[in-house]
């Protein structure tokens, strides 16, 4: 009994103590002019990570971001919380972010999405940012790279590259990022190649190098003698380099991890963006935006494997990475049929942004399914 | 569908079980001298980053499965000294141990991440053996590491039922206090049993790094720790039956993703669910009517044993 009593006390102290930092903060805030924006002024932003730091992979990339905005922008406190699973944890890490003066969030998991409406709805002072998800509230707005751009650009490269016109892709769940992913990797391929097929394998995890490597061997056994993937580690390269054939790597530049198998890789760069998003938070012109940059800011094509690519081939990828680039040609435009052989975008029409960030459906010329929704 | 499908199923199961079976026969020699020990994935885990730190070091893998074996050791000495010298509870020291070791692991690993491995344990076709058909492909054509615990499964099996040290071992795991009274050491017993456990653990890892995904990366043991003590129930506490056990579990991700490339219409995550529901059934089975004794449970698993109790 006396414990609860001591805690209440102690509680009404800090809700006073609260109360008093309000008051006292709005009338200096009253009593002064207002200044011109403080380009300098502190501000903490906290990064909720799903994974760890140090899977070489997704997290590591935005941890990266993390360290540039820290370097880049003076004034800025960053605070990170690592592999923190989507529910009630990452409600609880987050209010406590906020409690320590957190004014802008990122969270960098798919599955943070609903957690944070919620939150954005309790906590309308702070702007939440969500990595890859299709939901907005007032303070929250979504980002994300043009992750099939590159994708696109190394489905090319397997296109050009594979003997039997027989690609594999390994991809962790089957949400509508990776399946864009997908689409856009299949796309790149049969533009080149329109023989070539991807034969994908859900792996349904991000990260488990033993799995990703049995994935990636299963499909091997099944003849690809060409690899793409999703996952986090570069455990299919590897398996690709053991068995004699090509992949390409994720995430970052993975070349060193698999020298005589990866082509080229899809590398994240969040750095740019993290400053972008701070800075208009700082100047007032935040928006609820549905971010989606294109390359080469978020996201790049990494550079080729050393010696493994001609040529011709460097320069025909290159040269279409400088038309997305240029806006010239769009991933995702007219015709495109389905599995089925359905026109879905019409030729000649650009697909809308929410529908590509909402994608559930796959491009002809990728074998396999999507599990039913429901 | 071909005879080839099913031996690349089949050489699948044993590279993915290696692992579990490694694990398994350690917390398996554990559990038999009655010291029940939780933090296998732990172990794992500091075992894998001590394993690839010192082959990135050295270059030289048989080092760098030492430092492993050493690296789980040390923990599952931890483990030992806690619960059987301060008489802590099992359960939650092999708890603190996993979480201990995940820290660790990754505190240690945080310079080895995109780290490449100078050289790896790469698959070795024996001589002759591996020329014999089916069985040739899928037993005789992998890493050393494959080879040496086809070795360690006897050699656990004749350890524990053939030799005088092994029955001591089981008869401590019963009866602690009968050992006692018949002058072995039930201590000592059970600290021998806990770190060769730990060892075995730790070699767990370090095949993960060395030879299975040849890379560093935090928490890449990925619950294969926990997965090894449910194979401990699913095997009764048999080395034979983990062997076959481990290969089952291991089989099941690898028929998984070729079942999804034939486009059968089985989800992967009933696949997924099959070692625990066999283990869940096992559970049921032998603790149905008291066959847990007859079947191999040590009586005394997760007891304390002190002389002044008696």
């Amino acid at each position: 009994m006396k414990e609860t009593k001591g805690l209440n006390l102690k509680l009404v102290a800090l809700v006073v103590m609260f109360a008093l930092v309000v008051v006292v903060a709005a009338m200096t805030r009253l009593a002064q002019q207002p200044d011109p924006v403080d380009v300098t002024a502190p501000i903490k932003v906290g990064f909720v990570f799903v994974g760890s730091i140090g899977d070489a992979g997704w997290t590591f990339a935005h941890d990266q971001g993390r360290q540039f905005l820290a370097r880049e922008l003076p004034g800025v406190e960053t605070m990170f919380v690592e592999r923190v699973p989507p529910g009630a944890d990452f409600v609880r890490v987050v209010r406590e972010m906020i409690q320590q003066g957190a004014t802008v969030i990122f969270g960098t998991s798919f599955g943070y999405m609903d957690f944070m409406v919620d939150l954005a709805q309790q906590h309308p002072d702070v702007k939440f940012m969500h990595v890859s998800g299709f939901k907005v509230a007032p303070n929250m707005a979504t980002y994300h790279g043009r992750l099939e751009d590159p994708k696109f650009l190394t489905g090319m490269l397997a296109g050009l590259m594979t003997k039997n016109n027989r690609i594999g892709y390994v991809a962790p769940h089957p949400i509508p990022l990776v399946i864009r992913g997908l689409n856009a990797f299949t796309l790149g391929a049969r533009l080149v190649n329109p023989e070539a097929t991807v034969q994908v394998v859900w792996t349904n995890v991000w990260f488990d190098p033993a799995k990703e490597r049995e994935a990636a061997l299963s499909l091997i056994d099944a003849g690809v003698d060409m690899l793409g993937h999703h996952q986090d580690s570069p455990a299919v390269q590897q398996a690709a380099q053991e068995r004699g054939i090509y992949a390409m790597g994720m995430n970052s530049d993975t070349r060193h991890m698999a020298p005589r198998a990866t082509l080229a890789s899809v590398a994240w760069n969040w750095g740019p963006f993290y400053v972008d998003v701070v800075r208009s938070v700082r100047d007032g012109t935040w928006t609820n935006a549905q971010h989606m940059w294109p390359m080469p800011d978020i996201i790049d094509l990494a550079p080729f494997g050393d010696g493994l690519v001609p040529q011709t081939v460097q320069e025909r990828v290159l040269a279409k990475r400088q038309q997305i680039i240029d806006d010239k040609y769009l991933v995702f435009s007219g015709p495109i049929k389905d599995q089925a052989g359905t026109v879905v975008i019409p030729p000649g029409v650009r697909m809308e942004t929410a529908d590509v960030l909402a994608m559930y459906w796959l491009v002809e010329g990728v074998i396999g399914t999507l599990p039913v929704r429901r | 569908m071909d005879s080839a499908f099913y031996i690349a199923i089949l050489t699948a199961a044993i590279t993915a079980g290696t692992p579990l079976l490694y694990a398994a026969l350690g917390e398996l020699l554990a559990e038999r001298s009655g010291v029940l020990n939780l933090g296998v994935e732990g172990m794992m885990l500091v075992g894998a980053v001590a394993g690839f730190l010192t082959t990135v070091a050295t270059a030289n893998l048989w080092l760098g499965v030492a430092s492993a074996m050493l690296a789980g050791g040390a923990l599952a000495f931890v483990h030992a000294f806690l619960s059987i010298t301060m008489r802590a509870n099992q359960v939650v020291t092999g708890l603190a141990l996993t979480i201990f070791g995940t820290g660790i692991s990754s505190l240690i690993g945080r310079r080895l991440i995109g780290v490449p491995l100078p050289i790896t344990f790469s698959d070795t076709p024996l001589p002759f053996l591996s020329e014999l058909p089916i069985i040739g492909t899928v037993f005789f054509r992998h890493d050393p590491l494959v080879y040496l615990s086809y070795l360690l499964v006897p050699l656990v099996w004749v350890f524990l039922y053939w030799t005088r040290v092994g029955q001591n071992f089981v008869a401590v795991g019963e009866d602690p206090a009968a050992a006692d009274a018949v002058g072995i050491n039930v201590n000592l017993v059970r600290y021998i049993g806990v770190i060769i456990g730990g060892m075995l653990a730790g070699l767990a890892g370090a095949y993960l790094t060395l030879a299975l995904a040849p890379v560093w990366l935090d928490g890449m043991t990925a619950g294969r720790g926990w997965i090894a003590i449910a194979l401990v129930i699913f095997a009764t506490w048999n080395p034979i039956r983990a062997m076959f056990g481990a290969y089952l579990f291991g089989g099941v991700a690898a028929l998984g993703f070729r079942i999804q490339i034939l486009g059968w219409p089985i989800s992967p995550f009933y696949l997924q669910m099959m070692p625990y529901i066999f283990t869940i059934l096992v559970l049921i089975f032998v603790t149905y009517q008291g066959r847990a004794r007859k079947l191999g449970a040590p009586a005394a698993l997760g007891l304390h044993y002190d002389r002044e109790d008696r």
